[in-house]
Formats: structure tokens, C-alpha cells, sequence
């Protein structure tokens, strides 16, 4: 009982926060109802057992990505009505595509449940069961080769992204902290001989401008 | 599970390419602006000890799985890989002056040819729909960055852009359609898909409907009409180098990608993609040789020529016999041998701030270099399918297998549009020996671009004499 009550109200908090995703008119405050909807639906998974990927969901998207969006948002000075202009001209498509998902996921979840009986809870786990432990057991050893293709493609990406934006124009102002903790005073100041002597001249004509200035 | 489960020693050529693009990264770091070179050298080394390693340690005689069946060895993926080495070899070595020309010359390019290389060999020996996936990205991502890599063209920076845009897509496309067939079959592994599909006991809607979306995957990666709009302009804006790269070694992985999921894993619903190949074939044997007579820029008018040849290697994929996936794997292999070479003279051609992408810029080469016009001429007649090079043997065994499956009117398509075809190549002969010149400067390239890329005009050449050695690697790959 107690845990139906919870499921249903993360699953109210999730709902409206998605809702809130889509209808807010700032940008800032959508992020943060997506970092809200990536919370409760952690808290969903949790009362799942599936607790790991409850915790990469916070660390991953709320930690990482959404923190990313954050910056971008407020960085970015984008003009949300300039976007938005033109934007209804698609509402009949975008309302026949919702309908159609609408009338698949009814004709799925109620008229046919594809034959599995959605309804019925998992089976209950063992106590000392650990979600982590499963998923690193096949993650290190039946799918090992393609856990270490995907290591290296993050690689590739890594490379790519800093082959294609560090470029060593000229001119670029890069701090160079040796060169300037080994600076000497002979490098920089630089003691210029005058001559003391006044010119009878410019004294004459510095004079005079200063006459004319009311 | 201990670690010999995991049946290394088949994968040791991939773990040791993978190595030495690590260690190349590194050490590339640490190399002052005089030793840019070694990483060019590093790499020639790392492909001749991979060669070693596949065709010494850790080459097979018969199939063998590692990593849980996630990976295979096999008598073709080893011919692929070696051909694979030497190719990527090859581009290398033609490379070198071009980059340094350029300022491009640095141990980020080979690093990421080395990964795509290794992405290549991952597509090449993978025995599961997860691993293929995988290994398309890895050689995707870096194909991207590479054709960017030149960072003041403006056209290279578009042409990245519709590259990765559309590359995405089409890995999209595929991984939507493996999730499909994986949804219906409950399997990733090759080797289970192949025994489901041969019981017969599978929902087949479902399945021809994941079936339609992996082909249209691997069209978009082969370039096959109607997904063939990303080669020209990929192929034009690229540096050359990587022109040379993209237009060569990835066909091989295609092939791999083609003969794996379609004739092996999806087997059963042969039926269903010989229709599918044959709309494409047809299309991209039309389409590609037809619009190749229009371009005057000669790397629009090779990546039309490109179009057409995949047309070809789907022939004889669709003919779904042993002889047909011999006459594709031997068209592919040839196929790499010719594009190599012919980007290869687009190089030489090129000089620093000038880039030889002209057809005009063929003109009476004759006149400047006897010897690398005759070159030339050998690529352009063995593309155009001229007997006696080799190009008009892999073209005759294609034909000859689809003809053997009773599809009459395809070798028809094919021979009329390889007549149509001929006009294109022959027109840059025709430039090249009866043209005056436009430009009188005697080629700069160096000595070791020249030595390699004579011995690969005459390659095409013995090649096509002899073509008994070829024909056996193949036959033997593919018992």
C-alpha cells in the first residue's frame, strides 16, 4: 500500500515536472523541471530495485548533462519568441502525430499488452541481490569486447573534438607561466637617456596654448 | 570466466593496432615540430606488424569465435584485413608530402586513421549485430574528423557537416532495424539469428520491416542510390588525402557489413533483400555512371564513378550464391586496388597551393610525364572495365554469377551502362594525350610516392594479366 501511494505520487511529480518541461516559458526553468523529472523518475527506478541505474540517471544526466544545458542556456543569449515564431504553423502535424501515439500506446498498454501480462509485478529479489554486481558481472565479461569498442569511440570523440577546435594561430594570447615567473628587469623596463635641456621653443609655443585656452 | 575463455589470440591484431594509436598519441606529444614525421613512420610501422600478426599469429584456417561469440576469425576476414593494411598503407605513404604541404601534418591524422582502420577490422570480424553497430561508429567518427581535419576550408567543414549529419541518420536507420530484428528473434548473435531464420518459426513482418531498415543502413554506408547524396560533396570537399582514405578502405568494411548481417546472419530472408539489393544495384549502376559524364571536377566524377562500382558489388552480393559473394569480395578487393591508385594521381598531381581537382588539370600529361600518364591510363582503362586489366575481370565475374541465377536483364543494365561508363574514363586518356597542356610545371613528387604509386599501375596490370593468384586468395577466403 505504502508503496503504491509512492509510486503514484513520484509518478504525479513526474508527469507535472514534464509538463512544466514544455509549457514554461523560460528556458532556465525548463532545464530545471527536466532535472526535476530526471529525479523522480530516479526515485521510480529505485523502488524497482534497479538501483544503479537510478544512481547513474542523478550522477550522468542531473550531475552532468543538465548542468551542461544550464550553461549553455544562460550563455547562449538565445531570443525564445524569435524561435518560436512560426511555431503553430506545424500544430496540425504535430497534433495528428501526438493522436497516433495516443491511439498506439492505448492499443498497447489496454487492447493488447502484446501478449505479456504488464500488469503483474516483477518477482520479488532476494535480499542480498545486487543490481550493480549483476549488471558489472555481464557488462565485464559477456560483453566485454563491446564495452571496450565503446571505450575507444569516446576515445575517437575525445581526439576529434580537440583536433577540430585547438588551432595554434597567430597571435593567440596563451599564458605562459615559466616564461613569465623567469622574466628579468632587463626584459621589461627599459631606461631611455634625455636630455635635460630645455628648448626655448617649445616652452614658447607650450606658452601660448595654454594663453589661448579661456 | 577466467581470460582464456575469451580466446585472445585470434583478436590480436586489433588489440595491437589499438596499442599503437595509443602510444602514437602520446608520444606525438612530446615530439618537437622537427620529428613530425615519425608519427607517419610509427604508423607505416604499426600496419606491418599488424600484417605480421594476422597473417602469422593469429591468422585461421578455419572459423573460429572469441569474446563469447561476439567476434570471429575467418579465412575473409583475414584476406579484408591484410588488404585493409595495405591499403591504408598505401594512402599513407601518398599522403605524406600533401599534408606536410598543407601544415596537416600531424599525429592526430594517423592516430585517427589508425582508429578507423581499427574500426574497420572490428566490422570485418564481428559475429554479432552489437559489435557491427559498434564498430561503424568507430570507423564513422573518425572518418567525420578526418574529412574536417583541414580547419581553414570552408568546403571540407561543410562537407564534414553533411557527412556526420547524414551518417547519423544512417546509423540510426540501422541500429532502429537491429533493435527491430533483435525485438523479433531475441538475439544480437550472428551465429543464433542464422539458426532462428533457417527454423523459419519468426513473425515475418516484423522481421522484413527490421530486414528494410538494417539494408537501408548498409546502402547509406556502401553509398548506394537513392542514399548515395552524401559521396560527391564528402568526396569533393575533403582534403584529397582522406578523399583517398574515404574512397578506398571503408568499401572493404562495407562489404564485410553486407556479407555478415545479409548473407550470413539474415540468410534466411535471402528472398527478401535480393529484391531490396536489386532495386539499388540497378539504380546505382545507372544513376552513378549516367551523372559521372556531367562533372568536370575529377573527384566528383571518381565518387560518381564510386556509385557505380557499389552498384556492381551489389550484383554480386544479390546473386546470393558462393560464386556471387566471391565475384563481389573480389570486386571489392580490386575496387580498392584502382581507387587507391586513382586518388593517388590527383596527388601527385597536387603541389603546395594547388590542388589538381580539375579535369582540365589532366590535360597533356602526356607531355610533362610520359611514364605517370601511362599510369594513369592504366587506372582509367581497368575502372572503365578494359581487358586486360584487372577491372574487366572483376566486372566479367560478377556478371558471369548473375547471369548463372538466371537474372538475364541485369547483366544486360549492367554491361550497357559500363559501355556508358567508358566515356568518362576514356575522356581523361583523351585529355591526357591529346590535349595541350594548361600547366607546364614539372611534377614535385617525391621518390618514394612515385616508386609506390608505379608499382600500383602495374599492379592493375599484372593484376589483370595473371589474375590466378587473386582469384585463389579469394576462393580460399570464401570456401
Amino acid at each position: 500500500m505504502v508503496v503504491e501511494i509512492l509510486f503514484y505520487a513520484f509518478a504525479a511529480v513526474l508527469v507535472g515536472a514534464a509538463v512544466g518541461l514544455i509549457t514554461s516559458r523560460n528556458p532556465v526553468h525548463s532545464a530545471l523541471f527536466l532535472v526535476l523529472a530526471f529525479f523522480t523518475s530516479a526515485a521510480i527506478w529505485l523502488m524497482l530495485d534497479a538501483e544503479f541505474l537510478a544512481l547513474l540517471l542523478v550522477v550522468v544526466y542531473v550531475g552532468a548533462v543538465m548542468v551542461l544545458f544550464l550553461f549553455v542556456v544562460m550563455m547562449l543569449d538565445i531570443n525564445v519568441e524569435e524561435l518560436r515564431r512560426g511555431f503553430t504553423r506545424y500544430a496540425p502535424l504535430g497534433a495528428v502525430v501526438a493522436f497516433i501515439m495516443v491511439v498506439e500506446i492505448i492499443n498497447v498498454v489496454w487492447v493488447r499488452k502484446l501478449g505479456l501480462e504488464l500488469a503483474q509485478a516483477a518477482p520479488p529479489l532476494p535480499v542480498d541481490y545486487s543490481n550493480t554486481e549483476a549488471l558489472g558481472r555481464v557488462l565485464y565479461t559477456d560483453y566485454v569486447y563491446p564495452f571496450e569498442i565503446a571505450a575507444v569511440i569516446l576515445l575517437v570523440a575525445i581526439i576529434a573534438a580537440i583536433v577540430l577546435t585547438m588551432r595554434h594561430r597567430p597571435g593567440l594570447k596563451i599564458q605562459n607561466v615559466a616564461s613569465q615567473v623567469a622574466v628579468r628587469r632587463q626584459d621589461r623596463v627599459r631606461v631611455v637617456p634625455m636630455e635635460s635641456v630645455r628648448r626655448p621653443a617649445q616652452d614658447e609655443r607650450a606658452a601660448g596654448e595654454e594663453g589661448e585656452t579661456p | 570466466m577466467t581470460l582464456a575463455d575469451l580466446n585472445l589470440q585470434p583478436t590480436y591484431a586489433e588489440i595491437f593496432v589499438l596499442g599503437a594509436a595509443c602510444f602514437i598519441l602520446l608520444l606525438d606529444l612530446f615530439l618537437s615540430e622537427r620529428w613530425r614525421g615519425l608519427a607517419a613512420t610509427l604508423s607505416l610501422a604499426t600496419l606491418v606488424g599488424a600484417a605480421l600478426i594476422t597473417a602469422f599469429v593469429s591468422g585461421v584456417d578455419v572459423r573460429v569465435t572469441a569474446f563469447n561469440g561476439m567476434y570471429v576469425a575467418d579465412p575473409m576476414g583475414d584476406l579484408l584485413k591484410l588488404f585493409a593494411y595495405a591499403a591504408v598503407g598505401v594512402s599513407l605513404l601518398y599522403s605524406r608530402e600533401y599534408l606536410a604541404q598543407r601544415q596537416l601534418l600531424r599525429g592526430e591524422y594517423y592516430v585517427l586513421v589508425l582508429l578507423a582502420l581499427l574500426g574497420i577490422m572490428v566490422i570485418v570480424s564481428a559475429n554479432s549485430l552489437l559489435t557491427i553497430f559498434l564498430g561503424i561508429e568507430l570507423m564513422s567518427l573518425s572518418l567525420y574528423a578526418l574529412v574536417a581535419f583541414n580547419r581553414e576550408s570552408g568546403v571540407a567543414a561543410e562537407a564534414a557537416m553533411k557527412y556526420f549529419v547524414l551518417g547519423a541518420i544512417a546509423s540510426g536507420t540501422l541500429l532502429y532495424g537491429i533493435s527491430i530484428v533483435y525485438g523479433v528473434t531475441g538475439t544480437f548473435s550472428l551465429d543464433e539469428l542464422a539458426y532462428v531464420l533457417r527454423q523459419g518459426d519468426v513473425d515475418n513482418i516484423g522481421l522484413l520491416f527490421g530486414l528494410a531498415f538494417i539494408v537501408v543502413g548498409v546502402a547509406f554506408k556502401f553509398g548506394a542510390v537513392p542514399f548515395h547524396m552524401w559521396i560527391p560533396d564528402v568526396y569533393h570537399g575533403a582534403p584529397t588525402t582522406v578523399t583517398l582514405f574515404l574512397g578506398s578502405v571503408p568499401k572493404i568494411a562495407s562489404f564485410a557489413l553486407a556479407f555478415r548481417v545479409l548473407a550470413y546472419g539474415l540468410g534466411g530472408a535471402q528472398e527478401a533483400w535480393t529484391d531490396m539489393l536489386t532495386v539499388l544495384a540497378v539504380l546505382s549502376i545507372v544513376l552513378g555512371n549516367v551523372v559521372a559524364i556531367a562533372q568536370t571536377n575529377i573527384k566528383r566524377m571518381l565518387a560518381y564513378s564510386t556509385i557505380s562500382h557499389v552498384g556492381f558489388i551489389l550484383l554480386g552480393i544479390l546473386a546470393g550464391t558462393n560464386e556471387g559473394y566471391r565475384a563481389a569480395l573480389y570486386y571489392t578487393l580490386v575496387y580498392v586496388v584502382m581507387a587507391v591508385g586513382s586518388f593517388g594521381m590527383i596527388l601527385l598531381l597536387s603541389r603546395k597551393g594547388f590542388e589538381a581537382e580539375e579535369l582540365d588539370d589532366f590535360k597533356g600529361l602526356n607531355a610533362r610525364s610520359p611514364w605517370f600518364a601511362a599510369v594513369m591510363l592504366m587506372f582509367m582503362f581497368s575502372t572503365a572495365g578494359v581487358p586486360p586489366f584487372v577491372g574487366f575481370f572483376a566486372k566479367l565475374y560478377v556478371i558471369m554469377a548473375v547471369i548463372d541465377q538466371g537474372m538475364l536483364w541485369l547483366a544486360v543494365v549492367a554491361v550497357l551502362f559500363s559501355v556508358v561508363g567508358a566515356f568518362y574514363y576514356i575522356r581523361v586518356v583523351k585529355l591526357m594525350y591529346f590535349d595541350e597542356p594548361q600547366d607546364t610545371s614539372p611534377l614535385m613528387a617525391g621518390a618514394s610516392m612515385r616508386l609506390v604509386l608505379s608499382l600500383n599501375g602495374l599492379a592493375v596490370l599484372v593484376l589483370g594479366l595473371m589474375p590466378g593468384g587473386l582469384v585463389d586468395a579469394v576462393a580460399r577466403a570464401l570456401p
